[in-house]
């Protein structure tokens, strides 16, 4: 936290630079990767809430997305209830999902590895049952109509969902910053670094995990109805396949699971990677094997991701001074 | 203030604590000794909330907290510390500190100053930005101890809170023990240093192969020919006499 | 209708039992894994896959029949698992059980977008020559290459339970699964049963591939599909457990034929995520696994 007002000006300028960003760069293609690098540091910040800060290691994100998306826009095609309105309620569908999920897996004392393949099982789950309903559209998928306007969430321009990514960004980061000087936040950490201490020290393990999952399934909700507008189509496949999973823990886990800008830093990283590699070799699946090779060098190397290793070079270098003057004024 | 009684627990077909009966009364310090294996830290285990009992009344402060979760028994007022130390080992000292201040108070800056109050009584003020894995064994101890306190406990179960200290550590902690009791904290704890255990206990229980053999002042329990027999082998205490 | 669907149930029991042969084997790789080495090997669907497109190509390009070329994948396939543990996953593990998962997660990511890049999407399937030939059972007819693939399976199968029983070798596995310190204590190189027990695992699934390739197809995505029914099936016979596989093998693929007769085609594969979630939450043990 003391990093973070230090480095307070710093990121107020990168905010500031971020929103006035599309008067300077008016090309379509970057104005879409950079919506498509929030949307991503969003979705990872949701996984890093559970995952990074309470060690709960998700492997099923995407359902909450899904759940989400489905959610308003079922309530569009079939009531024509507003997405504006709408987006609430999938964040709404999002959280109680999470409860479900979260109350079946960590009521039975789910954890590790466990944990992540029944979230894995959970979201294939949603993703038969989504192919085999009526309502969700089946199998075929369901289609919205284009119609700009702000209470349906849709936009002219990409400008437009440029800024509703950023906003959601902006949202996310400040849950975050948040949660670290919170005592939930807190109570998270302690489970993370050691369940059984945490409950012997007065935490309800079970309540706050679930909380956590909560947050992660509210926000991922949110996630589905902004790709429904934005994108007009959605189906079982792009709802509830394990891509979009990866994506979320690979951001985070790459930039620095609990921290503030890890999946920010993470989701930066690897769109650059997949635009650079898609330049030179243009064949679907390249860019994925660099991610699982990314994947790989981190936990072997760098478990702390890109920050916890900026941290640790900080550290050596300059802080040395900084942690005497400290003991000194406190002895 | 916590009572037990007749409490078992079994693990297939080995009986680890059997028909056990104690209790300690408030402002007391009780110790439970016995040889290593005796059952000590699964009868701890059991009052805390830990592992389930499989037979016997568990009381605190006369409601019974059999079958209850960890957490709820620390909101109740008892805590316990692991005979393993358990830090959160990627938190400062004062961080861990703080997670045991939070059971009370949900405001960062009073817990923060709840920590800070009690690293002072412990006597970590120096160490509360350090890293809690880098700490040394006594003071991972320690740590264990103030994140305990933290929580503002009524009673304060200890679970071998001496094992890998220097005598003079032992002498520190002893210190600090007392000092927590004085300020109103009853404590139970289970020891093998048998220095701290005389030094500081009212009374002793001593359990060996699951079961009670003998409980009193420790004084008293030390004469105690089976105590003497449980710890040195049978015989032990005829040949003792003998040779006096 | 749904006396239709009764009357089919016969056969949709005997074409889920023969595929539950080769879905034991590939899970007693996965069972062979854990309970050994104690790592979730998320890239196990992926591994299945490539072996398949081997498989595949060595037909393609060869003729070799696929049944003939499990002499060749198996032992290829072995190397590249003990390589790849050696070299890769053992020394980047490091202990941490998430860890692992994640590692092996990348792998699958890796092979599984390197098989599409290399081999682009399209889904591919053999032609045998005696592929549409088929014992008439009255109620059923079934085909030569799933009643081949049955036995080769079964077969497969019965050859690791003795090796791992009757050679010193599985019993230096076995040791080591047991009581890993032990072992070393005893002069058994951890290490290497470790990877050699990988290699077996990816052994199987350079078996399974190749008898699975006449009845089945392949592309860059069908390990993704496997993963879940592996995982099912070593969870519900127990992690760990050689007998646990097989049953479950042949449990899982009963069930998912019949529920792709009763339930249709879509909502059909809603059986195995189901068991997996109950399962784990109601039993996690399994069926023949000792106490997590």
């Amino acid at each position: 936290m003391s990093n973070l007002r230090r480095h307070l000006s710093f990121l107020v300028l990168g905010a500031i630079g971020l929103v006035v960003l599309p008067y300077f760069i008016t090309s379509r293609f970057y104005i879409d990767v950079l919506t498509l690098i929030f949307f991503t540091a969003y979705l990872g910040q949701s996984w890093n809430i559970l995952g990074g800060y309470a060690g709960q290691f998700s492997f099923g994100g995407v359902m909450f997305f899904g759940t989400g998306a489905y959610v308003s826009s079922i309530l569009l095609t079939t009531f024509g209830f507003p997405p504006i309105f709408g987006i609430f309620l999938a964040i709404l569908g999002g959280a109680f999902l999470g409860l479900i999920v979260g109350y079946m897996s960590f009521r039975s004392g789910l954890k590790g590895s466990y944990f992540a393949l029944i979230t894995l099982a959970f979201a294939e789950l949603l993703r038969v049952l989504a192919n085999s309903v009526e309502f969700t559209g089946g199998g075929v998928g369901l289609f919205l109509t284009y119609a700009p306007g702000l209470s349906n969430l849709q936009f002219e321009t990409p400008v437009g969902f440029y800024y509703f990514a950023l906003v959601l960004m902006f949202i996310s980061i400040a849950i975050v910053y948040w949660l670290e000087g919170s005592r939930f936040g807190a109570q998270l950490v302690a489970i993370r670094e050691n369940e059984d201490a945490a409950e012997a020290l007065g935490i309800d393990t079970l309540r706050c995990k679930i909380y956590a999952i909560m947050i992660m399934g509210a926000m991922g909700g949110a996630a589905g109805t902004f790709y429904s507008q934005k994108y007009l189509y959605l189906d079982p496949p792009i709802a509830y396949s394990i891509h979009l999973s990866v994506e979320m823990l690979l951001v985070t886990i790459v930039g620095g699971m609990g921290t503030i800008f890890g999946p920010l830093v993470g989701a930066f990283v690897l769109h650059t990677v997949n635009e650079v590699a898609r330049h030179f070799i243009d064949t679907p699946g390249l860019s994925l094997i660099v991610y699982g090779l990314i994947l790989i060098i981190i936990i072997g190397y760098l478990p702390n991701g890109l920050i916890g290793a900026f941290k640790k070079k900080e550290k050596k270098s300059g802080s040395n001074s900084l942690d005497k003057k400290r003991s000194r004024e406190e002895s | 203030m916590l009572r037990v009684n007749n409490l078992t627990k079994k693990f297939g077909g080995l009986v680890a604590v059997s028909s056990v009966d104690l209790e300690v009364n408030e402002k007391e310090i009780v110790s439970l000794i016995g040889p290593n294996g005796a059952g000590k830290t699964t009868l701890f285990a059991m009052v805390a909330g830990f592992l389930k009992a499989d037979e016997g009344e568990i009381n605190f402060e006369n409601a019974s907290i059999v079958g209850m979760k960890p957490h709820q028994i620390c909101q109740r007022g008892m805590v316990r510390t692991f005979q393993i130390t358990q830090p959160f080992a990627g938190l400062t000292t004062l961080q861990n500190i703080m997670v045991g201040a939070y059971s009370n108070t949900a405001q960062t800056n009073s817990a923060r100053k709840k920590a800070e109050e009690v690293a002072e009584v412990v006597g970590m003020t120096s160490l509360l930005s350090q890293g809690a894995d880098g700490l040394t064994v006594a003071g991972r101890k320690r740590l264990e101890l103030a994140r305990a306190l933290a929580t503002d406990p009524k009673l304060l179960l200890l679970d071998e809170v001496m094992a890998g200290l220097n005598p003079a550590e032992i002498d520190e902690i002893v210190k600090v023990i007392k000092g927590i009791r004085d300020r109103g904290v009853t404590i139970f704890l289970i020891e093998h240093v048998m220095k701290a255990v005389m030094n500081l206990s009212d009374r002793t229980y001593v359990l060996n192969d699951g079961k009670l053999i003998a409980s009193g002042t420790p004084s008293s329990v030390a004469e105690n020919p089976q105590v003497i027999e449980a710890y040195l082998g049978h015989g032990a205490a005829e040949a003792m006499a003998e040779g006096a | 209708m749904i006396s239709a669907s009764l009357s089919m149930l016969p056969a949709a029991i005997i074409n889920g039992f023969m595929y539950g042969a080769i879905y034991a084997l590939v899970a007693l790789g996965l069972t062979l894994i854990y309970g050994v080495l104690h790592i979730i090997n998320f890239a196990h669907g992926a591994m299945l896959m490539l072996a398949l497109y081997a498989a595949f190509f060595l037909f393609d390009l060869f003729n070799i029949d696929p049944y003939f070329s499990i002499l060749i994948v198996t032992p290829c396939a072995f190397i590249f698992g003990y390589l790849i543990y050696r070299y890769g996953i053992g020394s980047l593990a490091k202990g941490k059980d998430q860890n692992i998962l994640l590692i092996t997660l990348g792998l699958s990511i890796i092979i599984e977008n390197g098989a599409l890049f290399f081999f682009s999407g399209d889904q591919q399937t053999v032609n045998l020559t005696y592929g549409f030939e088929a014992f008439d059972l009255g109620f059923m007819y079934l085909s030569y290459p799933k009643v081949i693939s049955f036995f080769a399976a079964l077969l497969m199968c019965a050859i690791l339970w003795a090796a791992m029983s009757l050679t010193d070798l599985g019993r230096a596995i076995r040791a080591v699964a047991k009581e890993r310190q032990g072992a070393r204590l005893v002069g058994i190189n951890v290490e290497h049963i470790f990877a050699v027990t990988f290699g077996i695992g990816i052994a199987c699934l350079g078996a399974a591939g190749c008898m699975m390739l006449p009845i089945f197809y392949v592309d860059p995505y069908t390990g993704n599909i496997f993963v879940l029914v592996a995982f099912t099936i070593v969870v519900l016979g127990g992690m760990g457990s050689v007998v646990g596989a097989l049953v479950g093998g042949f449990i899982i693929g009963i069930t998912e034929s019949v529920g792709g007769l009763l339930l249709g085609e879509s909502l059909g594969q809603i059986g195995i995520s189901l068991i997996f979630i109950l399962i784990l939450i109601f039993r996690p043990t399994g069926l023949f696994g000792s106490k997590v």
